[in-house]
């Protein structure tokens, strides 16, 4: 559809000298360690001016107020706007919107100019759809005047009467001309600034000037209308496309929120609503594809974004739920995917949960001689097989070897080629189904048995003290009936067996025969063993009595402990042992407080040395103490046994060593740092619920297969590879993914397409061993432009993730940050290069399928790991670099783009989620309140002018002030505020993997930095550039590439 | 003069003593011409209920190299209040307590009567007795029922405040925590691997490290049953530990077809003997092992767990065809010098069909003075009832056993000691007594007994050190002096001081009474732990070869001959037995290794070497009793003679009970007369010996194995193998007399080796 794709703001990225100054004028901080991130020369950066500082350093200061007042007058009309003109931008010049970003008139400013004038002006209600307006509406009052009434109708939180705006409406040019004009100056240059300051003041002339560009702007790339449609059309769906353009509705809550804060500098903010949003595209996708079916009939096909509802139907490629790639279009040669640089990567999420109301995985049973696989390439029998001579024989997709259809299995073919069973055999209809494996797939060809899951508990000081043992304890009696089960089996096969640790290990017998549990305890923990066979693992059910009484007396017993020392490899060692002897494939949880100091393999010290961060030492951090813990991995995934850890650290706990093995076998690590049970403990306990009960499989072994041309290259995950084909993953759960990246081999040819087969053998959660095929068929296009349009922006920057927190164990972190850029503006400028019409230089122009990947990489840039600050915790960094791992797709984009939705505004009557915004403190209101949710962390975000009312309904105390900020839940009132909060906190964490704590921030309380590093558009308080800046950067960037 | 025969006995009943010679020849070189040596059985704790023992400490000769003890021996002088020792010469003062002594005011210890005297002492606090069982739990179901019954028993046969403690293993090694209340808890091992005493207390949990002290000395622990949760007074928790030993399981790790279960004997010895040692060094303390089946991995290892490879066979072992043998036998002595160094004791009771390694552990035994007992299943009375005997009481209502007792034995200058052989290791406690000459385990003043019996009976072994140009005035006397401290099973610490004196005699003027002081029961059992002791270490044959070379000796020096004519040759009465005791000595299993499996001869040896004289007798020569209508029961000889139809037989083996029906009896039994009223009398022959047998089974230990068996029956070969044989396949129709019955065997009998004893004594050429 859209040749051209985006076209953003050329003014800032034209200006380059004056990028320095830019950034200055809307942070915080000091522009310095911003840029230093891009490893860009530090001299661009002219210190800034001392006038700057002052909005900067009082937002809500002297000059700004009318500012803010203006602009929140202006939000709330915007806010309301989108409803009331759905119409007109149609009718109008379509170009509007479009002018609104990508004027690409030769004077940037002026551009900026229009947006401004866009902004300021054309929110009006009047019909003044696009900046060309303002300069035949002189009076620039007016439209305010006239229309705050719909507004007022349409948004009834706004407050501030009409009256004000106008009469504030010149002040505030002055101010703006004034010191923030640093901003626009430094971005336009000297010439520009002319044309900037007038607009300001005055904004008809300026106004007219800016104005005439974007004609010609307009007129430059001749699609540009339809592009329109089809880039933002679908996207900016029926309200989107209102005058403002891009601003349209997300413009809402932000210039709301940033009322009084906003001050001088946001005069600059103006420009975050020109562009990509995030929240637009999710918003525009689901409006579009939201709520439909979504048939996998056809080969490349693009699927919905991950964010958006629609249901699937499988009808021969597999859904996207469980493969999601890059690219739905592979280039055909070698040379076009370096030439694009475009990862070529699909994340396959192989035990991925589907909706109820779509098919569940059939099970396809071959017989004793085992599923039909190619004779070549050992494919199995799946849609791409190809029959022929009458269907006695068929063509494998993969390998084009032909191989004789086994007598059982023949059928005669149809009029069109099609066997006549077609659609009554799961493997030659369906995308997904599954295999029943037989003893050939088996270990050691005897028959799996079901797995056991064994917890393991510290009993050492710190977690009897802090209640844990006592509550974990508590839990397992209830959670132990909940463990998974076989669809439609009366109760689950899965085993249990119970260790508790410190320094030593206690094993316990709750065979159902005995009277009271036995206690075994092995110090010997240089070398592992398992003390007992019989009555160590065992059916929950049949030991129920046995085990609750050990389960009532582990927190006595060990109630005047004073062991603070704790192993931690002996632990898993243990539990290996414990699965081999018994034959099963299985997971361990672990529930473990402290750094291993204890005497015994894995012993683990201290090496958390601040020092070393933004050193070429950095790395080392985050490298796992290798040995033990390799081989402990490596003996854990060959006994198909899984390691999930739960952590209560009260200080450094080296988890980049003590997650290593969790992270190599299909686990999770959960983190409760400083734990107190009343405060976390439901938090731990939602996770640990959600983390026995989940679907798994175990002892899994993926193998990718692919047709000619291309292979399967590298593959990030929570797995263990022993050679270069074969993923193996001690066990794998419906959130755990696994990112395959391919390279070329050969040409491919378009007309055969990219094939792939994903085939996972596991061993079920009631011990049988099947085989689990995921199908799905990419296009080959010469054309690149097919890629880009084909791109998928979520499961990009899910590769991007991986291979960059796999990239720094093994590079510094500046170097892995400007390969990100790097390969960012390669993929951009090769764009812009080969798919783009011809414009000028100046222009950014990003293609439609990308075009918020940049808000995306920024933000990973800012994450955690990469940000490289001494004020993070080495073990939290570490953390989020193992959490994100396994992640999918749905889950690396929610928390790099974290859902911001705007609760004071929210309709009580429908039961959907107030439409998220987008995340910057801009949107933000004194008199909101939000919830912001990244899929790791919630929070409910309270603005310092939070109705008293809304406070009340939703908390049960007069005011702010009142709330308690400790609160962990919230409390159940009889009202429709807090049942529809309450519900949507709900359905939020009934989503995610897994629990996120809730944690209330009121505005400006400290607690706030926390919450504000998720605002991932805005400068990031490690470091980090705002969602602007960076865009610049990544225009600097590509225009460097270009030339 | 009584008889020596009298005195013999008069000295055994006092002291416990009987020496091989009662008239010691006075110089070195004559000493040595006797051939056997001076020296003499000695039962330390010899039951003695007409001793009361006195509550006050025995007075040391204060010469610091002598400490003897004060005796009747001593010359005492009242009025000064001085008396002077009778081994050193030194003169000591009575301690002020002695002041109101005199002549008509003896001590005790002065009172000739009491050569023998207890004195209990106050030592430190009180230690409990400390029971520690081992048990195998690789058993079968109906083994394992039966021996925890047993267990389950024994803990009400225990004094209560005897501390108790069990360890479990199999494949692994399991400490059961005993004081813990509402859950069972014990320590595993791994079975394969060797710890040392340390890691073992650190892994247990019983060091503290805080606890020790600045010079890097441990402390002792405070109270150590507090501390050990592991060894608790048996009446604190002998519910638990009954509900435990009821709740033990087979081992459960699956043994697979053609595999023998994995037992983890060595490591679960040495977990107990660290356990002990860490907790409760120098207190006496038992371990008692009970086995089902060879060690078959880990350290101590005997035998793989291959079935196909059988345990090893004497075969074997002359081959050098025995892969773990050294090993183990290695590994297993040096847990027994750890125990014994601490004074604890380890039992074995081993019942199983095939051979449980008793050779290589034979040693924890026999250096700790802790029992062996053998039998086929630990579901037999044999076990059960030797078990039980092990708590027997004496007349005190006291337990049998004593722990921890070092045998220290002073002597007259003319004497040195050469060593001792019997339940003990060294002390290696150096002094001028000591004989190069090292005989047993010598070179030490001191021996450590960690566990006395009052049958328990030691060879001490002297030698004379006067030189044969110093002769000693006539009239003169040896005197030797053995001082035994023990903790009695009362815990009380006590100390025995047995002096007994022996006068000297010029082996030239004076042989024939030297001669006739001669104790041939005393000098064949001595002899005969020589050979058990020197077979231990060398070839079976090489032995035997040395023994006939001794007695051969013997005969020359003392038998009446004409050279070169055997039929001249006579000994006097006080020999006449000797050579027969060691014609039997030589069949006996101790020495022949035929018919016999490595681990019975260890078995059978470890009881030879310690118990009293009398048994020890019984073990050389069979007793043998004849039952018939013709009187009442009589000795008869141990000979195939005795073997007539209308007779029953008990044989009593010490080890074996054997109850054998002569061919008539038995057509007789089988035809049920003794049912009938008027065969009444038949029926009163057939009970006669069960019940005399009956008598013996009550007071044995071990239980021996009881024999019902009648001519033919295949158990008769447990007669036919010891008796004389007299009459065999080769020379029955020559003798064509219609006595006895004919042994099938090419060995000797009695007649033959006599006369070729008498052959070779009066050889002119040997």
């Amino acid at each position: 559809m859209s040749q051209q794709g985006y076209v953003a703001t050329p003014p800032y990225s034209q200006a380059q000298p004056g990028m320095g100054g830019y950034p200055a004028g809307f942070g915080s901080t000091p522009a310095q360690p911003l840029y230093r991130h891009y490893g860009g020369p530090p001299q661009s950066f002219p210190a800034p001016p001392t006038g700057m500082m002052k909005p900067v350093s009082s937002p809500s200061g002297m000059p700004p107020p009318q500012v803010p007042s203006h602009y929140g007058s202006n939000g709330q009309q915007n806010g309301a706007h989108p409803q009331s003109y759905p119409a007109p931008p149609y009718g109008q010049p379509p170009q509007s919107p479009y002018h609104s970003m990508a004027h690409q008139g030769p004077p940037p400013a002026q551009q900026l100019t229009n947006q401004m004038g866009a902004m300021n002006l054309g929110y009006g209600p009047g019909p003044m759809q696009s900046p060309q307006v303002p300069p035949t509406s002189p009076p620039t009052q007016q439209p305010f005047q006239t229309a705050p009434p719909p507004a007022m109708g349409h948004s009834p939180l706004g407050p501030p009467p009409t009256g004000p705006h106008s009469s504030q409406m010149a002040p505030p040019q002055s101010p703006l001309a004034g010191p923030p004009m640093a901003g626009p100056q430094s971005m336009g240059g000297p010439p520009p600034m002319g044309g900037m300051g007038r607009p300001f003041p005055g904004p008809p002339p300026p106004g007219a000037g800016g104005f005439q560009q974007p004609g010609p702007g307009a007129a430059g790339p001749p699609g540009h209308p339809q592009q329109l449609q089809g880039q933002f059309g679908g996207q900016m769906a029926g309200p989107g496309m209102a005058g403002p353009g891009m601003a349209g509705p997300g413009m809402a809550g932000p210039f709301q929120g940033g009322a009084a804060q906003m001050a001088g500098p946001p005069q600059k903010k103006l420009d975050p609503d020109s562009i990509p949003s995030t929240t637009q595209v999710i918003e525009d996708d689901q409006a579009k594809r939201g709520g439909q079916v979504y048939t996998t009939n056809l080969r490349g096909q693009v699927p919905p974004l991950v964010t958006t509802d629609y249901t699937v139907q499988d009808q021969g490629n597999a859904s996207p739920r469980f493969m999601r790639c890059t690219t739905y279009s592979f280039p055909c040669t070698a040379d076009l995917a370096k030439q694009c640089q475009v990862p070529l990567a699909t994340i396959i999420k192989p035990f991925a949960t589907v909706p109820k109301n779509e098919t569940p995985m059939y099970v396809v049973n071959h017989g004793e001689t085992g599923p039909i696989r190619c004779n070549r390439c050992k494919a199995y029998m799946c849609p791409y097989m190809q029959f022929m001579d009458g269907g006695r024989r068929y063509q494998c997709g993969f390998c084009n070897c032909v191989n004789e259809v086994p007598p059982f299995y023949f059928q005669h073919l149809d009029h069109m080629g099609k066997r006549v069973d077609f659609y009554e055999r799961p493997e030659l209809s369906l995308g997904s189904y599954e295999f029943a494996a037989t003893l050939d797939y088996c270990k050691n060809n005897k028959p799996a048995s079901p797995p056991a899951y064994i917890f393991m508990i510290d009993v050492s000081y710190a977690n009897i003290k802090s209640g844990l043992v006592r509550l974990v304890c508590d839990e397992l009696k209830t959670l132990l009936d909940n463990l998974p089960r076989e669809d439609g089996a009366e109760s689950s096969m899965v085993k249990v067996g119970f260790v508790t640790y410190n320094k030593i290990l206690h094993f316990y017998n709750v065979k159902s025969a005995l009277a009271q549990p036995q206690m075994m305890v092995v110090s010997d923990t240089a070398e592992m063993f398992v003390p007992l066979l019989d009555g160590f693992l065992v059916n929950f059910q049949e030991s129920r009595a046995v085990i609750n009484n050990l389960l009532d007396q582990i927190p006595d017993m060990f109630a005047d402990t004073n062991e603070s020392e704790t192993v931690f490899a002996p632990v898993i060692q243990a539990g290996v042992e414990a699965l081999k002897a018994a034959e099963c494939s299985g997971k361990l949880f672990i529930f473990h407080s402290s750094i291993p100091t204890a005497e015994a393999p894995g012993k683990l010290k201290n090496r958390d040395d601040k020092k070393l961060i933004n050193t070429e030492k950095e790395k080392t951090l985050f490298q796992p103490q290798k040995a033990v813990y390799e081989q402990l991995s490596k003996d854990c995934v060959s006994q198909g046994c899984s390691v999930d850890l739960f952590l209560f650290p009260s200080q450094y706990v080296d988890i980049a060593t003590m997650g290593d093995v969790a992270t190599h076998t299909g686990g999770s690590i959960f983190k409760y740092s400083n734990f107190q049970v009343e405060r976390d403990g439901q938090h731990f306990l939602s996770d640990l619920r959600k983390d026995v009960e989940k679907a798994i499989g175990f002892d899994a072994i993926m193998r990718v297969r692919t047709s000619t041309g291309f292979r399967a290259t590298d593959f990030f995950g929570a797995i263990h590879m022993n050679n270069t084909t074969d993923v193996e993953m001690a066990a794998v759960d419906c959130d755990k993914a696994v990112t395959v990246e391919f390279k070329h081999d050969d040409t491919l040819s378009e007309e055969t397409g990219a094939l792939m087969q994903c085939a996972l053998l596991y061993t079920t959660i009631s011990g049988q061993r099947r085989l689990r095929i995921h199908n799905l068929s990419l296009n080959c296009s010469a054309q690149l432009s097919e890629l880009y349009k084909s791109c998928e922006t979520d499961a990009l920057i899910n590769f991007f993730t991986k291979s960059a927190y796999r990239a720094m164990l093994n590079q510094p972190l500046k170097t892995v940050r400007e390969n990100l850029v790097n390969q960012a503006a390669h993929m951009l400028a090769c764009y812009r290069k080969n798919c783009a019409s011809p414009s000028a230089a100046s222009q950014l122009i990003l293609p439609d399928a990308m075009k918020v990947f940049p808000v995306y990489l920024n933000s990973l840039l800012k994450t955690g790991p990469l940000v490289g600050s001494a004020e993070l915790s080495t073990d939290d960094r570490a953390h989020q670099r193992l959490s994100t791992t396994a992640m999918g797709v749905e889950d690396t984009q929610l928390l790099l783009y974290p859902r911001l939705i705007p609760l004071h505004n929210m309709d009580v009557a429908s039961d959907v989620v107030p439409t998220p915004v987008r995340c910057s403190e801009e949107r933000l209101t004194d008199a909101g309140m939000f919830l912001l949710e990244n899929g790791c962390s919630l929070f409910l975000w309270l603005g310092q002018a939070c109705p008293p009312e809304l406070i009340q309904s939703i908390f049960n105390v007069p005011s702010l002030a009142h709330v308690p900020v400790d609160l962990r839940s919230l409390p159940e009132l009889d009202n429709p505020q807090s049942k529809k909060l309450r519900s949507i906190v709900d359905s939020l964490l009934d989503q995610r993997p897994s629990s996120m704590k809730l944690l209330i921030v009121k505005q400006k309380d400290r607690s706030e930095i926390m919450f504000r590093q998720h605002l991932v558009e805005d400068k990031g308080l490690h470091g980090g550039a705002s969602y602007m800046d960076f865009l610049c950067y990544v225009h600097r960037e590509i225009r460097q590439v270009l030339t | 003069m009584a008889t020596y025969q009298e005195f013999i006995q008069q000295n055994e009943d006092r002291d416990g003593v009987r020496f091989s010679w009662n008239l010691w020849p006075s110089s070195r070189l004559e000493a040595t011409r006797l051939v056997v040596p001076v020296s003499c059985l000695f039962t330390p704790l010899k039951e003695r209920p007409d001793l009361p023992p006195v509550q006050y400490e025995p007075v040391l000769c204060s010469r610091a190299n002598c400490k003897a003890v004060l005796n009747p021996l001593c010359q005492v002088d009242y009025r000064a209040k001085i008396w002077a020792c009778n081994f050193c010469f030194q003169r000591n003062p009575f301690p002020p307590s002695y002041a109101g002594i005199s002549d008509v005011n003896q001590p005790a210890e002065l009172m000739p009567q009491f050569s023998t005297i207890e004195y209990v002492v106050q030592r430190g606090p009180p230690t409990p007795l400390i029971f520690l069982y081992v048990v195998d739990t690789c058993l079968e179901e109906e083994d394992l029922q039966a021996l925890k019954e047993s267990l389950q028993m024994s803990l009400s046969l225990l004094p209560p405040n005897a501390l108790v403690g069990l360890i479990t293993f199999g494949r692994m090694v399991q400490v059961h925590e005993l004081s813990c209340e509402a859950i069972a808890k014990s320590y595993v091992f791994r079975g394969t691997k060797e710890l040392s005493s340390k890691q073992i207390q650190e892994m247990l949990g019983l060091t503290n490290p805080a606890a020790s002290g600045p010079q890097g000395r441990p402390v002792a622990p405070q109270d150590p049953a507090v501390t050990c949760r592991f060894l608790q007074p048996v009446h604190k928790v002998d519910m638990n530990l009954t509900d435990l030993l009821g709740e033990l399981q087979r081992d459960p790790w699956p043994v697979p077809q053609g595999k023998r279960p994995l037992r983890s004997t060595g490591i679960a010895l040495s977990i107990a003997v660290g356990l002990l040692e860490g907790t409760f060094p120098n207190t006496g303390a038992r371990v008692m092992m009970f086995t089902g089946g060879p060690p078959t991995q880990g350290p101590g290892m005997v035998v793989g767990d291959e079935l196909k490879t059988p345990i090893r066979s004497w075969h074997d072992i002359t081959k050098d065809n025995a892969r773990h043998l050294k090993k183990a036998t290695k590994y297993y002595e040096a847990l027994a010098n750890r125990a014994a160094v601490n004074g604890h004791s380890i039992d074995i009771y081993a019942c199983a069909l095939d051979q449980t390694g008793l050779l290589e552990m034979k040693c924890l035994s026999n250096l700790t003075g802790g029992h062996i007992a053998m039998g086929d299943s630990f579901n037999t009375s044999l076990f059960k009832q030797t078990f039980q005997r092990v708590f027997s009481k004496d007349y005190n209502g006291e337990f049998c056993m004593a722990f921890g007792g070092t045998l220290e034995v002073k002597m007259s200058r003319e004497l040195k000691v050469s060593g001792a052989i019997g339940p003990c290791v060294s002390l290696n406690a150096k002094g001028p007594c000591i004989s190069e000459n090292e005989v047993g385990v010598g070179g030490t003043t001191q021996w450590k007994i960690c566990s006395l019996s009052p049958s328990t009976t030691l060879a001490m072994y002297f030698e004379v050190v006067n030189q044969h140009n110093a002769p000693i005035p006539q009239g003169g006397r040896g005197a030797v002096q053995f001082v035994t401290q023990y903790q009695h099973s009362n815990t009380q610490k006590r100390i025995r001081v047995t002096t007994v004196a022996r006068n000297w005699a010029d082996a030239q003027s004076q042989i024939q009474h030297i001669e006739s002081s001669f104790d041939q029961e005393a000098s064949a059992v001595i002899m005969a732990r020589l050979g058990v002791f020197r077979a231990e270490s060398e070839e079976g044959p090489d032995v035997l070869r040395w023994l006939d070379r001794q007695l051969i000796r013997l005969c020359q020096k003392f038998g009446q001959f004409n050279k070169d004519d055997p039929t001249s040759f006579k000994l006097s009465e006080s020999l006449s037995l000797y050579p027969q005791f060691m014609f039997h000595l030589r069949r006996s299993p101790f020495l022949q290794v035929f018919n016999n499996s490595p681990d019975e001869c260890s078995y059978y040896r470890h009881h030879f070497v310690r118990q009293d004289l009398t048994q020890s007798l019984i073990m050389i020569q069979p007793i043998l009793y004849s039952y018939s209508f013709h009187g009442p029961p009589e000795p008869v000889l141990l000979d195939s003679g005795s073997i007539l139809p209308d007779r029953i037989l008990l044989m009593d083996t010490f080890f074996q009970l054997v109850i054998y029906h002569g061919e008539t009896i038995a057509q007789w039994r089988k035809a049920g007369y003794q049912e009938q009223p008027e065969y009444e009398n038949f029926k009163h022959l057939l009970v006669a010996p069960l019940d005399d047998a009956q008598e013996i089974l009550q007071n044995r230990f071990p239980m021996p194995r009881y024999i019902d068996t009648e001519h033919g029956g295949s158990q008769a070969r447990f007669l036919l193998s010891k008796v004389n044989p007299s009459q065999t396949h080769n020379n029955l129709y020559s003798w064509g007399q219609e006595t006895g019955a004919p042994i099938l065997t090419d060995d000797v009998s009695l007649q033959v080796f006599m006369d070729h004893l008498k052959k070779l004594a009066v050889s002119s050429a040997a």
